[in-house]
């Protein structure tokens, strides 16, 4: 595991998350590149078995212990570091999620070397290593190196097509002891997301909608699009939190991650929280104002315009194209 | 019960951001700060325990651009205190912030013990680490992030939080106190302070001066930005110009294509 | 502060408040009101809510949310007194701090206002970049600071929205072609803070008045000319208290003072039947109710139809007090968009083009024409666009 390049094999809730994958198989590329072998730590309770789904790992050092069930940053962190101790990788990839926030800031320190976060891809120059990171809500592109090594690096979901990390191999898995002292935050349950509402991972088409839909008022424009395309309405963190739209529609790292066959992103400016939920949809369509929003970086397809002139008008073109097919 | 919130001041991007000759880091002379979003709804979360249970509530802040109006802000929304660390260099990382915090926090008179800190759970600039864990480290507190909503129990040495986890569910959490946590959004949007209010904190009330004061190891080994561009659309998008009429002509060739139509 | 030191507390001493008590509390007020039929406390019943020391129950109710500022109920008070200048603000000054939740839509334009100059939250340095669309050489202080006749302060959904800032360039070219010899402050100006005042906010307008000021001393000048009839009210009735002593014109007014040189650049026919909405702020309060007609009517071809409630008794559009920022909270209160009434009305005279003088009412009137489905039926536009495209060649 010594100069390895090494990711963290995040596991939640009885599964490996997609970004776990994404994080493989870009540690697999930069590992290929290196010459040296690709490993990952899963740390977890009774949950062994999952070692044998990170096969694009040469080798998965697994750690069990009731503490490590729920993925707590603090019991999670002291146990990677223990693990760490004598044979430090070159590089530690932690997925940059919900589940393990937190986890790569307090590896960094607990290791004493250097954390690197909202990194997206992974380069190797002269031999050295750099992380390139997407900062300032995604405005700003920046080439990063650690003065030292090991370096954790926060990676965003993304980075790689997850299948790409997937294997069918069976990894060499070894067995690692930690010595944990007692959490002072502890689950006390798990509440589930409202149901009753639409199941917006299951929905072909998405029409979703951010800051720029300005008003709750113009949620009717989105529907009507939504309707005329066979779909549904999603929102991002802005609307939710303004209570236009219940948090069962909301896509993005907080709430829903979607793979619609098409996701029409209206006046959304694409931040990162926001692309990690439906960066894998089919066909991603934007309509933003600026012509600088990161959105545009992950559509297919982009209009810079004013949303609310556009959507009335490209419902009426669509049911106009409709029609026409169902006389035809 | 005493609440100390960290609020750190971050670049507005309403604002356009400029990058500075050398090309490595954000021309600080052009860009203008703003206090950190999640860090707003910190102080909002603090605001609303001090209603709830009461508490004091003390702002402390890193010195920065406006970051006087922010502090002033927090005074006039209910805040007890503001202090403020000066003396860090322009653009510091924010590892050194914490450290300068975590240092003034167990330095500054009346700052600790504190029963919650409460801090932002990330900052659009928290390029080598987050706030919160990092103080917990320095503190050898107990750490949760991405936390919306909070109570406290009767003896004020748990708190109850909740998570935000992906697919909309929420893990709920015992704490015990004291503890560090980064707070992802208040249960309430943050409140309005009328400016009069604000301009007669700024007449009445003062924000305490501390000077920073950081450990000479220099903590954790650096990271070094080597290039900063803007990140232009990098071409993914195929972009359709006209007027609406023709861009949706055009999207509804591109939907058939596809067979969506 | 001079401008703003009347409180609810000191009214009863200042003329305003000796006013009030000269109440008849006869309800023309009310009957008059936009939203009295909505309002728990329509503005007659504030007055006696008030004189009954009870004025603590107006302000934590939401009827102060619902006032639009539109100056009927000042207008038609046979007692004179000023409830839109000067009562309803100081409660809603009042019920700002009283009010259980204050709507997030409102809050974010205060805060936009005060951060970024602007109530929509752009950024305040791309304020002028709508210039470089003009077509027309327009001069920016800040680059070139000689002395100027005018000093068109351009305003913020002038500068920011696509469709204020076709009156812009429309106005630009006006001048240009007028030979005016004016300049705008760009980048420099921020919102003159008018409706900050008007809607509960006197610590953002004071702010906004001390920034504007500051700016507008830096330069040499003859007079300011603004577009946006907010702007005029707050630099004719409140900024003189901090020194403002040049000459003040809102553009519509100014151009139809340049009518004789004007009406021969009108050379193109525009066979357009139009009706004029008379907004608050300029009909109402200054009494511009001829201006912008006379300048209609100088565009060959054009016709002129009335609205039933036109000049004095016109409607408001709902965007004035707050109500810009209140559609979402009025339509969840089930209150009907006064702009919504505005356009049917305008829909009706059979014209195909309402005018505007206000940058307030293009958004408004084409959101509402959209929502009514009579988008197809009339359009609107800014006096100003329909001279400017009568100028064309």
């Amino acid at each position: 595991m010594t100069g390895s390049i090494c990711v963290f094999a995040e596991q939640w809730r009885g599964s490996i998350s997609e970004a776990t994958y994404e994080a493989l198989a870009l540690g697999r590329e930069v590992a290929d590149a290196l010459g040296v072998q690709l490993t990952a730590i899963l740390t977890g309770s009774n949950a062994r078995e999952l070692a044998q789904t990170l096969g694009a790992a040469d080798l998965v050092v697994y750690v069990d212990h009731p503490l490590l069930a729920e993925t707590l940053p603090q019991p999670t962190a002291e146990a990677l570091a223990q693990v760490l101790q004598d044979r430090r990788p070159r590089a530690f990839i932690v997925p940059l999620t919900n589940v393990s926030l937190g986890v790569g800031t307090l590896l960094a320190l607990r290791l004493g070397t250097a954390g690197i976060n909202f990194c997206k891809d992974v380069r190797i120059a002269g031999g050295r290593l750099q992380a390139v990171c997407v900062m300032y809500g995604g405005k700003i592109e920046a080439t990063v190196e650690a003065a030292g090594e090991p370096v954790v690096l926060g990676l965003w979901p993304g980075a790689r097509p997850a299948e790409k990390g997937r294997s069918s191999r069976s990894p060499v898995v070894e067995e690692a002891t930690v010595s944990l002292r007692d959490s002072p935050v502890l689950l006390r349950r798990y509440v589930e997301a409202e149901a009753g509402d639409v199941d917006l991972t299951k929905q072909d088409v998405l029409v979703a909608v951010g800051r720029g839909i300005q008003s709750k008022d113009n949620l009717g424009l989105a529907e009507d699009l939504a309707k005329s395309l066979g779909g549904a309405v999603a929102g991002s963190r802005p609307v939710i939190d303004q209570g236009w739209l219940p948090l069962s529609r909301q896509v993005g790292k907080s709430g829903l991650s979607v793979k619609p066959k098409l996701y029409v992103a209206l006046g959304i400016s694409g931040a990162p929280e926001h692309v990690e939920g439906m960066k894998d949809s089919a066909l991603i369509v934007a309509v933003n104002s600026d012509p600088r929003a990161p959105i545009f970086n992950v559509a297919h397809y982009g209009i810079v315009a004013d949303v609310l002139e556009t959507i009335p008008v490209l419902t009426a073109a669509i049911e106009a194209k409709r029609a026409v097919a169902r006389h035809a | 019960m005493r609440i100390l919130v960290l609020m750190k001041m971050a670049p507005d991007v309403v604002e356009e951001l400029e990058i500075a000759p050398g090309g490595t880091a954000l021309d600080l002379d052009y860009v203008r700060m703003i206090l950190s979003e999640s860090d707003d709804h910190a102080l909002e979360q603090a605001l609303l325990l001090k209603e709830r249970h009461g508490a004091t509530v003390t702002a402390l802040a890193l010195d920065a651009p406006e970051v006087d109006d922010a502090l002033f802000t927090a005074l006039a929304k209910g805040a007890d205190r503001a202090v403020k660390i000066a003396g860090l260099d322009a653009g510091f990382p924010t590892s050194q912030a914490a450290r300068a915090m975590s240092q003034a926090i167990a330095q500054v008179p009346g700052l600790s013990p504190a029963d919650l800190i409460l801090t932002g759970v990330q900052a659009i600039d928290d390029l080598d680490g987050l706030i919160a864990p990092m103080v917990a480290h320095a503190l050898d507190l107990p750490y949760l992030g991405i936390v919306t909503r909070l109570s406290l129990d009767a003896s004020g040495r748990t708190a109850l939080a909740t998570k935000e986890y992906p697919g909309g569910v929420r893990g709920e959490f015992e704490v015990k106190l004291p503890a560090v946590l980064g707070i992802q959004a208040a249960e309430k949007p943050p409140r309005y302070v009328p400016v009069a209010k604000v301009r007669a904190a700024m007449k009445t009330q003062k924000i305490d001066s501390a000077p920073a004061s950081l450990p000479a190891d220099g903590g954790c080994a650096a990271a070094q930005v080597v290039e900063m561009k803007r990140n232009e659309p990098a071409g993914h998008a195929e972009m359709l110009d006209g007027d609406p009429e023709s861009v949706s002509d055009k999207l509804c060739g591109i939907l058939t294509g596809h067979g969506l139509l | 502060m001079g401008a703003c030191s009347v409180t609810l507390e000191t009214l009863p001493r200042f003329p305003e408040g000796k006013e009030l008590l000269t109440c008849l509390q006869c309800g023309v007020c009310s009957g008059t009101c936009p939203y009295g039929d909505v309002m728990e406390y329509p503005p007659r019943r504030m007055i006696a809510m008030m004189r009954a020391g009870l004025q603590e129950k107006v302000y934590t109710s939401d009827s102060l949310l619902a006032c639009v500022a539109c100056y009927a109920c000042q207008v038609k008070c046979p007692r004179g007194i000023r409830l839109t200048e000067a009562l309803l603000p100081l409660m809603k000054e009042q019920a700002l701090t009283h009010l259980p939740e204050l709507p997030g839509e409102l809050q974010k334009a205060l805060q936009s206002t005060l951060r970024y100059g602007n109530p929509m939250g752009e950024p305040s340095r791309k304020r002028a970049a709508w210039v470089k669309t003009a077509g027309v050489p327009i001069r920016i202080l800040a680059e070139d600071p000689r002395p100027a006749d005018v000093l068109w302060f351009v305003e913020c959904y002038t500068s920011f929205y696509p469709r204020g800032q076709d009156n812009s360039r429309a106005t630009a070219r006006l001048f240009h072609r007028l030979g005016i010899d004016f300049a705008i402050l760009g980048n420099e100006e921020k919102c003159a803070g008018e409706c900050g005042r008007l809607t509960w906010e006197p610590g953002l307008f004071e702010t906004l008045m001390d920034y504007n000021m500051a700016i507008f001393q830096k330069y040499r000048f003859d007079r300011v000319v603004t577009s946006c009839p907010h702007a005029h009210n707050a630099f004719k009735n409140r900024y003189p208290a901090l020194g403002f002593n040049w000459g003040l014109e809102h553009t519509t007014p100014f151009l139809a003072q340049h009518l004789d040189r004007l009406k021969p650049l009108l050379t193109r026919k525009l066979n357009y039947t139009v009706t004029y909405h008379d907004s608050c702020c300029l009909g109402r309060q200054n009494e511009f109710y001829e201006p912008p007609r006379r300048l209609l009517k100088a565009i060959p071809g054009l016709k002129t139809v009335e609205m039933v409630h036109n000049r004095g008794n016109s409607i408001c559009c709902g965007g004035g007090g707050g109500g810009m920022w209140l559609d979402t909270y009025f339509k969840a209160k089930g209150y009907e968009r006064l702009s919504e009434r505005r356009v049917k009305e305008a829909v009706a005279t059979g014209a195909d083009v309402l005018a505007v003088s206000c940058p307030y009412e293009v958004s408004r009137f084409e959101d509402a024409l959209k929502v009514v489905g009579y988008d197809k039926r009339i359009v609107v536009r800014d006096v100003t666009e329909l001279l400017a495209e009568a100028m064309e060649e």
